[in-house]
C-alpha cells in the first residue's frame, strides 16, 4: 500500500509538516516496493483558496491509501474519506518517526477533521 | 510558537496602537500586519525593506480583440456583469476590476478569442524595525483575495519566527468580520478585540465574539476611550464575560496616542494614562489562552 | 443623487456623516447601509423593519443518478468550490462564487442549481429616512453579492446615501459604484492621510467626482488639509473634535438633534454635495 506524509523536506529524515493543504511536499512511502517518493504541493501552497482540496485531489490521484499528517481540515477530510484514504493524525517530529508509529500501529484513523478549515 | 491577533470589529477603535505597543512591549516578537486592505502599522514601526515579493492571485479574463467576433456570447453568459460592449456595434472588453476570474467566457468563447492571465494583486514584504522583523503587505486597489494575502502574510510571519527563534507573533488584524478577519483569525492563539464604548462598538463586538468562538480562537476584549462612556463600558464587559472571553482591561481616553501617531511612535513609547493601561492589559494577554499554542 | 460616503480608515465617522446628513436632506431619502460586516446606521436611526429578504447565491447540486464521475466540473472550477475524483462530486458551497460553469461543462446535465443564503437584506423606515441594510451571515466570506442586492433597492428619482465598508477592496468598489459623488470621510492623522490617499486612489481608479470630510479637526495636524489641497480635492466639511460629539455617538444619538449648532454643518454639506462638491 502507499503512505503520504506531509513534509517540508525531502528525505523520510525530514520533518513531518503539521499542515495538509498547505504543506510543502508529500514524501509517499510504498510499503511493498519499499520506497519513497517525493510529490510537490506547491500548486495547493499557492491556491487563493481551497488548499486542502487541491492537496486531497494530489493524494488521490497518487494512489494513496493512508495519510499521515499533523492536522486536516473538514473539507480536504471529506475529499480524503470520500475518495477511500485513511487520515492519520500524528504528532511525530520527523516522516521516519511517523512511519515507525504508522507500523507499530499506534496511530489511530480519525473520524472527523481535527481542525476547523484555514486553521494555517 | 505563540500568535496574538489584535482585532476590532469595527476600525478605528485604536487597534494598531495597541498592536504596536504590544510588539515594543513584547521586546522579541515578530510582527505582522494583516490589515492589508488599509495598512498602518509601518506608520508607526517605521520598518526598513529588506525583501519585497509580488503577490499573484487567480486569473482575469482578457478579450483579444483581433481574434473576437463580436458574437456577444461571453456577455451573455457572465453573472458578473464584467463584459461590456462600446455601443451597439462595439468592441467586447472585459471589466478587470468586476471580473470574478471564473473562466466561464473563457471557456466557452467559441472563437478562442479570450486570455485568461494571473492577475498581480499586490505585494508583500520582510522588513526590519525596532522592534524586530515585520512581515506587512499592500493590496491592490479592488484587488480580490485578501483573504489570501493575509494567509500569505501569517505564513511569512512564522517563516520568519522559526528562522530567527522568536516565540511570538503579534498581529495586527483587519477590521469586520469578512474573510480577510477569518484568514488573520483562524488557528491563532488568542484574539484580543479591541472596542469603544459605543452602541456601534457593542454591535460589532458581537459579531467579532460570535465569529472567534466559530473558529474556536479563545478572546480578551479591552474598551478603549472608555470613559466616553462608563455605563457602556461595563455593558461591554459583561457581554465579554458571558461569551467566555477575558476582560482584559480599560484604556483611558489620552490624546497623547494621537500625538504618539503623529512622532510614529508606539504610544507606550511616549508614554502618558492610556499608555500605562496598554502595558496593564499587555500583562494580562501575553500569557492568556497559552494552551492553544500554534506549531 | 446618489452620494456614497466611504473612507479608507475605519472609525473615521462615515456612518456620522451619512446619518446626520440623511437627517437634514428635508426630502424622503433613502440610506442603503452597505457595510454588510458590519452595519450600523440603524442603530442610530431607530424605526420600523418592513421587510427582511433573504439573500442567496446560487451553487451547484449534482443528480448523481446521471453523473459518470467524468470529473470535468472539477477540473474546470477555478474556486475548488466542486471537486470529482472518479467518485460523484463533491460542493464546497462556501467556496462556490455561483459563475454557473459547473453546470454548462458537465457533458451529461447533471448539474443544477440551489439557492444557498448568504445573509438578509431588511428595510426599515425612520421618519422619511428608509434604512436599506445588508447583513451578512457570521462565517460568510462573500460581501461583494449581498452588497449588490443593497444596491439593487435604489428607487429612482429619489435621493440616496450609500454608506460604504471601510478599505478599498471588492466590497468597497460594490458599494461606491454607480454614484454620482463620493464623499470620504478621513482623520487630520497620519492613519488618517495614509488611508485617505488609498480611498482617492481607489475613486479615481473608478473614476467618481469626490471630495473629502475631515473629521476631529484638532486632534493631529495639518497634512491631510496640505494633502487635499496639493491633489485639487474639495474639503466640503470640517467637524471639530468635540467631545459632546463623541459622547452624542456612544448613546447612538444623532448629532444634529442633540446638539442643534452643528445642523448648519450639514446642510452646508448636502447643498455641496448637491452641486458636486462646488463651494456653494
Amino acid at each position: 500500500m502507499k503512505i503520504a506524509f506531509t513534509t517540508s523536506g525531502e528525505s523520510p529524515e525530514a520533518p513531518l509538516d503539521e499542515r495538509f493543504g498547505r504543506a510543502p511536499r508529500f514524501i509517499v512511502h510504498d510499503t511493498d516496493a519499499n520506497t519513497f517518493e517525493t510529490i510537490d504541493n506547491r500548486r495547493s501552497v499557492e491556491a487563493a483558496q481551497g488548499a486542502g482540496i487541491q492537496a486531497a485531489q494530489t493524494i488521490v490521484r497518487a494512489g494513496v491509501q493512508a495519510l499521515v499528517t499533523g492536522h486536516c481540515g473538514p473539507k480536504a477530510f471529506r475529499v480524503l474519506t470520500e475518495a477511500g484514504v485513511a487520515v492519520y493524525n500524528c504528532g511525530a517530529a520527523t516522516v521516519s518517526e511517523a512511519l515507525e508509529r504508522f507500523r507499530a500501529g499506534t496511530l489511530e484513523k480519525a473520524s472527523s477533521a481535527d481542525v476547523d478549515g484555514h486553521w494555517a | 510558537m505563540r500568535e496574538i491577533v489584535v482585532v476590532s470589529g469595527k476600525g478605528g477603535t485604536g487597534k494598531t496602537s495597541i498592536a504596536a505597543s504590544f510588539a515594543v512591549l513584547a521586546r522579541a516578537a515578530v510582527v505582522a500586519d494583516c490589515d492589508v486592505d488599509a495598512a498602518d502599522l509601518h506608520l508607526l514601526l517605521r520598518p526598513r525593506v529588506v525583501q519585497r515579493s509580488e503577490f499573484r492571485s487567480g486569473h482575469e479574463a482578457v478579450i483579444r480583440q483581433s481574434d473576437c467576433t463580436r458574437c456577444g456570447l461571453c456577455l451573455d453568459l457572465c453573472r458578473f456583469a464584467a463584459i461590456a460592449r462600446a455601443g451597439s456595434e462595439g468592441a467586447f472588453t472585459v471589466d478587470p476590476i468586476s471580473c470574478e476570474g471564473c473562466g466561464v467566457c473563457v471557456r466557452f468563447c467559441p472563437a478562442g478569442a479570450i486570455d485568461f492571465p494571473e492577475s498581480l494583486s499586490g505585494e508583500w514584504m520582510v522588513s526590519e524595525t525596532r522592534c524586530g522583523p515585520m512581515v506587512h503587505a499592500r493590496l491592490g486597489i479592488a484587488a480580490e483575495n485578501s483573504g489570501k494575502l493575509v494567509s500569505t502574510v501569517r505564513r511569512e510571519a512564522r517563516r520568519v519566527a522559526r528562522e530567527t527563534g522568536r516565540e511570538l507573533i503579534i498581529v495586527d488584524g483587519p477590521p469586520g468580520i469578512g474573510c480577510p478577519v477569518i484568514a488573520s483569525l483562524t488557528g491563532a492563539s488568542l484574539a484580543v478585540i479591541v472596542t469603544e464604548p459605543t452602541v456601534s462598538g457593542e454591535h460589532d463586538l458581537e459579531r467579532v465574539l460570535a465569529l472567534a468562538r466559530h473558529f474556536g480562537v479563545p478572546a480578551a476584549v479591552s474598551v478603549n476611550k472608555w470613559d466616553i462612556n462608563r455605563g457602556m463600558t461595563e455593558r461591554i464587559e459583561k457581554l465579554a464575560r458571558r461569551a467566555g472571553a477575558l476582560a482584559a482591561g480599560r484604556i483611558r481616553y489620552d490624546p497623547a496616542v494621537t500625538k504618539a501617531q503623529i512622532d510614529a511612535r508606539a504610544p507606550v513609547e511616549t508614554g502618558g494614562a492610556a499608555s500605562e493601561d496598554i502595558a496593564g492589559i499587555w500583562e494580562r494577554v501575553s500569557s492568556y489562552g497559552g494552551a492553544n499554542g500554534i506549531q | 443623487m446618489i452620494l456614497a460616503v466611504a473612507s479608507g480608515k475605519g472609525g473615521t465617522g462615515k456612518t456620522t456623516v451619512a446619518v446626520n446628513l440623511a437627517r437634514v436632506m428635508g426630502t424622503p431619502v433613502r440610506l442603503l447601509d452597505c457595510d454588510v460586516e458590519e452595519p450600523n446606521a440603524h442603530l442610530f436611526l431607530g424605526g420600523e423593519t418592513r421587510s427582511r429578504d433573504i439573500v442567496s447565491l446560487p451553487v451547484p447540486v449534482v443528480d448523481e443518478s446521471l453523473c459518470d464521475a467524468c470529473g470535468e466540473c472539477g477540473r474546470f472550477c477555478e474556486f475548488h468550490a466542486i471537486v470529482s475524483l472518479a467518485t460523484k462530486p463533491l460542493v464546497f458551497a462556501e467556496l462556490c462564487h455561483g459563475c454557473g460553469g459547473c453546470l454548462r461543462v458537465c457533458p451529461r446535465g447533471a448539474i443544477a442549481e440551489r439557492e444557498r443564503r448568504i445573509g438578509v437584506v431588511e428595510t426599515i423606515e425612520s421618519n422619511g429616512i428608509t434604512v436599506i441594510r445588508g447583513l451578512l451571515d457570521v462565517g460568510v466570506a462573500m460581501a461583494p453579492p449581498l452588497v449588490r442586492a443593497v444596491k439593487a433597492r435604489l428607487a429612482p428619482g429619489v435621493p440616496a446615501i450609500v454608506d460604504a465598508p471601510p478599505g478599498t477592496s471588492c466590497p468597497v468598489i460594490a458599494a461606491v459604484r454607480g454614484a454620482d459623488f463620493v464623499a470620504l470621510v478621513t482623520e487630520p492623522t497620519p492613519f488618517g492621510l495614509n488611508d485617505l490617499a488609498l480611498a482617492v486612489d481607489m475613486v479615481r481608479e473608478l473614476d467618481l467626482p469626490l471630495g473629502v470630510v475631515i473629521n476631529r479637526i484638532g486632534v493631529g495636524d495639518e497634512r491631510v488639509h496640505a494633502f487635499c489641497r496639493e491633489k485639487g480635492i474639495p474639503i466640503l466639511l470640517e467637524i471639530p473634535d468635540d467631545r459632546r460629539i463623541a459622547e452624542v455617538y456612544s448613546r447612538g444619538g444623532i448629532v444634529v438633534d442633540a446638539l442643534p449648532e452643528y445642523r448648519a454643518h450639514f446642510e452646508r454639506l448636502r447643498d455641496r454635495v448637491e452641486g458636486g462638491g462646488r463651494p456653494s
